[in-house]
């Protein structure tokens, strides 16, 4: 028997380029300020905190939650760190959850971060490894060649990605955190940037930015406390999982990974859903490079395999009339601090079930997925959120 | 079927049933992470007869930092193998953090079993510089402190206040080095007197060379099971009957040296005082922070303290934690205790301390 869990408070730094207006401690204290202020509670409410974020490398700085702990109201409380790739952010709040879940905390602070711009995080992922294949031109390198295999594999026509680049940089326009704001967006601004690793160009990749993400996650009890004090209604977890699979081996699907389709289909079991495309309401997806949203709309089951495209190609991922709007807050490909992108995703699908979205809000959401990715396509983390009490 | 012992915290009874690590030697110079680890899991699942598949969860700990490269964990999971894919997560801490979230999610349903593991390759860099990176990256590592300076500090701060003499950090030495002599694992034993140990020269005054950790290459895994599978795994399962931890300020400046809430609040969490402790395996990488340890869980006499030589006898960073919870719940699994605790500690100064009580019922 597990105990419920909800989202109580969210809240997120505005993503930039550079944050040189605050040290590492100061970026994360804006996300969970606004996180504890949003669910109507101070730092002395918080039983346990669990942070997350990518390589450490990328900040140069080592196990950086032993220097953080006092910044985040820690002294004195449980603190964990979680690590698992790019999918940390997500799998940061799963290991949260599951303090309430198991019945230890009734309410836990969970913060992902990246600082981008304290480091590099190009050479971070580049530094060479002996017996290790090198990763070479960042993360963007290594899937350029998956993402053909997936053009090759499905026929998709090359304007796909552009599409998706656009979309999501029109989505962002709506929400104040986004790191990216670029107003003159189209699709042959987009073909017109650089090819940085073929079919990928400049504007179908991911920024690099600085910024943090932060929510409460309470008990039953907690969420009616919270509910009654600010009025704001939680966002229910109906499903939450984690799958991880190796980086390779002959004859893995590296283009429709199985863990990610059987972390897919863990959460739905759970949260009762059978048809994704009708179920959800919307979807926040980890598409770091444009061409992960049809990937991933056919790994999580949205349509059958080979037919992401048609769906971004026929706008049914777009809120501007879309049936099922992915990515409403402009998405990884408009602000990445790499850290808490998987968070953001996890945030976002909560901020729209809790109507909270602000002009990004898709009307009358009531259930949402995310999903959040890592590593060469091997680590998943996926939640589903909702209205009603499961 | 025998009962677990009742658990403080947690709704289910969860056991360490099985525990293996590497041979800890200052460089492992022929094996890399993976192949240190692979003899190890075959080691820890061996032992109870079971397979890789037999677990639900998989969790462990390491650090990017030792390595030099982003993602250590990564290319240890080939070393399990997460084929078909399977349910796992990675904390950048000592695997004794990797085996609380387990036993957090083993506390519900559906999660019958899980193997945690941690490693540490010191021998790669060069250990004082990199465990500098630790400190607050604006005020402090621009110093670069080394852990041995720091530690000093503290060791000293003990001295001034009159709780501890340097013939006190000897004997603690003295006692750990001999009873790793019984350890085939360790990597410094010796039996030297006191006497002996306090005419070494100092590292940086006023510890002596006895008074460090060695710097390790290690490994280590723990097979966890709740419930009926403990008992169908295991003869007599060590139960986690407590288990917490909590963390202090970050700055050794601001803090109490001599002293350690954190393990003092834990330790009481976890329910060290509610009855009598047989053995204590304390994570205290230098000789002095053992006796702030034993002093914060208030460890009276007879109680038999890092009978396995402790973190002075083998340090593998990301790993000690785990392992000082190996080597108490070892000692319920063969029968030589009834309660055991069991230490961890990540941070510098012993900032961030885990206390585990394990028993092993009737």
């Amino acid at each position: 028997m597990s105990e419920r869990v909800a989202v109580i408070g969210t809240g997120q730094t505005k993503h930039a380029a550079k944050r040189d207006d605050v040290s590492i401690a100061g970026l994360v204290r804006e996300a969970a300020l606004r996180a504890l202020e949003d669910a109507g509670l101070g730092w002395a409410d918080i039983d346990a905190v669990v942070i997350g974020k990518a390589p450490d490398m990328f900040e140069g700085v080592m196990m950086p939650e032993l220097y953080l702990a006092p910044a985040l109201g820690a002294v004195g409380k449980p603190i964990m760190r979680v690590h698992t790739a790019g999918s940390v952010g997500g799998s940061t709040a799963l290991v949260a959850a599951h303090l309430v879940t198991s019945g230890i905390h009734d309410r836990v602070l969970t913060v992902a971060f990246e600082k981008q711009s304290d480091s590099d995080a190009m050479w971070a992922l580049s530094v060479p490894q002996p017996f290790s294949a090198p990763l070479l031109a960042g993360a963007g390198g290594y899937f350029a060649p998956h993402i053909r295999a997936y053009m090759r594999r499905s026929g998709a026509p090359g304007h796909i990605g552009m599409q998706v680049a656009v979309k999501d940089r029109l989505q962002a326009l709506k929400n104040p955190y986004a790191h990216l704001h670029l107003p003159d967006i189209s699709i042959e601004m987009v073909e017109q940037s650089v090819m940085l690793w073929d079919p990928l160009h400049y504007l179908e990749a991911c920024p690099s930015s600085d910024g943090a993400a932060a929510m409460v996650l309470g008990s039953e009890q907690a969420a009616a406390a919270a509910q009654v004090d600010t009025g704001r209604r939680p966002a229910w977890v109906h499903g939450m999982a984690m799958r991880s699979e190796p980086t390779m081996f002959a004859g893995r699907d590296q283009i429709n990974p199985r863990a990610g389709r059987e972390c897919a289909a863990d959460v739905y079991r759970q949260a009762g859903v059978t048809d994704p495309r009708r179920d959800f309401d919307c979807a926040e997806v980890y598409v770091p490079f444009s061409w992960y949203e049809p990937m991933w709309l056919e790994n999580l089951g949205f349509c059958d395999e080979g037919d992401g495209w048609k769906l971004t190609d026929a706008g049914s991922t777009s809120m501007d009339g879309g049936d099922i709007p992915w990515n409403c807050s402009g998405g990884v490909l408009s602000s990445n601090p790499i850290g808490a992108s998987g968070m953001l995703r996890f945030l976002e699908a909560a901020m729209q079930v809790r109507g909270e979205a602000g002009e990004h809000q898709v009307d009358g959401t009531r259930r949402a997925l995310a999903q959040a990715y890592g590593g060469g396509s091997q680590f998943f983390a996926m939640w589903v959120v909702g209205t009603d009490k499961p | 079927m025998p009962t677990p012992p009742s658990a403080r915290g947690g709704r289910r009874p969860v056991a360490v049933v099985s525990f293996a690590q590497a041979q800890n030697q200052r460089r492992e110079a022929h094996r890399n992470e993976v192949e240190t680890l692979m003899p190890v899991f075959a080691d820890v699942l061996g032992k109870v007869g079971i397979t890789k598949d037999d677990v639900d969860f998989i969790c462990s700990g390491s650090t990017d930092y030792l390595v030099g490269g982003p993602f250590s964990f990564v290319s240890a999971l080939d070393a399990i193998g997460v084929w078909p894919p399977r349910r796992e997560s990675h904390v950048e801490m000592d695997a004794a953090w990797a085996l609380y979230e387990a036993w957090v999610v083993l506390q519900e349903d559906g999660v019958d079993a899980a193997l945690v593991y941690g490693f540490g390759k010191s021998s790669l860099g060069d250990l004082s510089r990199i465990v500098a990176l630790q400190l607050d990256p604006y005020v402090m590592a621009p110093l670069w402190p080394d852990p041995v300076a720091l530690a000093a500090l503290q060791a000293r701060a003990l001295l001034d206040a009159g709780k501890a003499s340097e013939e006190d950090f000897a004997a603690v030495a003295a006692r750990c080095r001999r009873s790793a002599l019984d350890n085939p694992m360790a990597q410094v034993a010796y039996d030297r007197t006191v006497d002996e140990l306090m005419t070494e020269d100092y590292v940086v005054a006023p510890l002596r060379r006895h008074a460090l950790p060695p710097i390790t290459d290690g490994a280590a895994a723990i097979v966890l099971a709740a419930g009926d599978k403990a008992f169908e795994w295991a003869e007599r399962p060590a139960w986690i009957t407590g288990i917490d931890h909590r963390i202090e300020t970050h700055s050794p400046g601001g803090r109490d040296l001599t002293l350690s809430p954190s393990t003092a609040m834990a330790g009481r969490l976890a329910g060290v005082q509610d009855g009598r402790v047989d053995v204590a395996e304390l994570h205290a990488p230098f000789a002095h922070q053992e006796l702030i340890l034993a002093q914060a869980l208030d460890l009276g006499e007879g109680v038999s303290v890092n009978p396995s030589g402790g973190a002075l006898a083998a340090n593998a960073l990301m790993a000690g934690g785990l392992i000082r919870i190996g080597e108490a719940a070892s000692r319920i699994m063969d029968g030589r205790a009834d309660r055991a605790v069991a230490h961890a500690t990540s941070g510098p100064l012993l900032q961030q301390n885990l206390v585990a009580v394990l028993e092993g019922g009737r």
